[in-house]
């Protein structure tokens, strides 16, 4: 638990490099926009892509998103995350460039069934944790990858804006114009799915390599 | 209170991605910790999603293609440059606009100086719907008439009364304090007595009244 006295007591912080930057694109330096969003550009590219599903769709819509980020800086209040407004800027230029091409209307009709009923696990074997030297092999990234990439539109936006671009349930409910409590059933059946998916893969010997027991699998 | 026995298998599934997320309440809690530790296939259902959000959370996880930074960084610069060209465009008029503006500046202050008519400043009124036969006085040596016993006038005794129409005629202009109510609807209505106040009066009377009259 923290001490009642800790907030008074704390020293008066540095600003971090990220403030900084912050502040001094604000005033005007806009070469330093680039060491800004620097590191979030893959976060930027995966949140469009988890919307787009289309590689090249979504690095235009990732430098657009970048590019009106850095027109609207000075609007950036230092109570917000920086990463956190950038992606929401993302997923925002994302649902537009979706909703011009009209791909998703079929997608919608059935989403309320999916919702109403509950997502019972199906593989139930023994578990061990995975190390995550697991993902320095370029199979096993691919296989989470193509298990993402199979998860209908609406599991798999939640799952990646809450669980890779870590946005928390209400920012993941405002970013997508959607509720707290989709967010939330979203987001178990999400995670139910992916982990039925990779138990299954498992049978594959898509982690045939990894230092697991004989007879266990990864979960 | 939740119920230990009531937390079955469906209930801990429903519950189990607000559990990682640390969103039960104690009891709930207590009661699927309970359920974990006699139930296999749940425990392999809770670590099994553990592992998901763990390895999804890494940031290896996120492929970009081939150059995204680089060409981002250049879509940027390019941006970067377009802004300041436009810039560049934009003060490329103005540097002559503002020239062109100097220079009418420096003309118009050139001939006001050389005009046998002072400079109006921003309050200079006309004396407009004064009463023409109104008996006014103004003292020696000054350019304003007043109401009798405005406080403003200087060399009170050094005062003469005429009216209204002859003190315009004479060149005088009006108080602007004693005359304000006459003054006021100067805009909305069109002169009586045909007859500009001269400009300059404000400059007397409004900024320095101890000073207006010499």
């Amino acid at each position: 638990m923290a001490e009642p006295n800790a907030v008074l007591n704390k020293p008066e912080q540095q600003p971090t490099r990220e403030q900084e930057l912050i502040a001094r694109v604000q005033r005007g330096e806009s070469e330093l926009f680039y060491e800004l969003v620097q590191p979030y550009e893959r976060r930027v590219y995966a949140a469009a892509l988890a919307i787009l599903r289309n590689e090249t769709d979504a690095e235009d819509v990732a430098q657009e998103a970048v590019l009106k980020a850095f027109a609207n800086i000075r609007q950036f209040r230092a109570e917000a995350r920086f990463s956190t407004w950038l992606i929401q800027i993302t997923v925002n230029e994302a649902l537009m460039r979706r909703r011009r091409e009209r791909t998703v209307t079929m997608e919608a009709i059935d989403e309320r069934r999916e919702e109403e009923s509950d997502y019972a696990p199906r593989d139930f074997a023994d578990w061990r944790e995975i190390p995550s030297e697991a993902l320095e092999r370029k199979e096993v990234r691919q296989k989470l990858a193509q298990a993402l990439a199979s998860l209908d539109r609406k599991y798999r936006e939640v799952f990646v804006l809450r669980d890779m671009e870590q946005l928390n349930i209400q920012e993941t409910a405002e970013a997508l114009g959607i509720s707290i409590a989709s967010v939330k059933t979203r987001l178990l059946r999400a995670r139910l799915m992916l982990r039925d998916l990779l138990a299954g893969g498992w049978e594959q010997g898509w982690f045939s390599r990894l230092p697991f027991e004989k007879g266990t699998k990864p979960w | 209170m939740v119920n230990l026995e009531a937390v079955n298998c469906e209930k801990v599934w429903r519950e189990i991605s607000n559990y990682l997320e640390g969103d039960v309440d104690a009891a709930l809690r207590a009661a699927m910790d309970e359920h974990f530790h006699t139930c296999k296939r749940c425990a392999s259902v809770l670590e099994g999603t553990r592992n998901v959000i763990q390895l999804y959370s890494d940031e290896r996880m996120i492929e970009v293609p081939s150059g995204f930074g680089r060409r981002l960084e250049r879509r940027l610069a390019q941006n970067a440059r377009l802004s300041s060209r436009r810039w560049s465009t934009w003060s490329a008029w103005l540097v002559p606009v503002a020239a062109l503006a100097l220079i009418t500046g420096g003309l118009r202050l050139a001939n006001s100086l050389t005009s046998s008519h002072p400079m109006k400043s921003e309050h200079a009124q006309q004396a407009h719907d004064i009463p023409p036969d109104m008996l006014v006085v103004v003292s020696a040596d000054a350019k304003v008439f007043h109401a009798p016993g405005c406080d403003f006038i200087h060399n009170k005794d050094k005062v003469r009364t005429l009216t209204a129409k002859e003190a315009i005629q004479q060149g005088y202009i009006p108080c602007l304090r004693c005359m304000r109510k006459y003054l006021e609807t100067t805009a909305r209505r069109p002169t009586i007595l045909g007859s500009e106040a001269r400009a300059g009066a404000d400059e007397d009377e409004d900024e320095d009244p101890g000073h207006g009259e010499r």
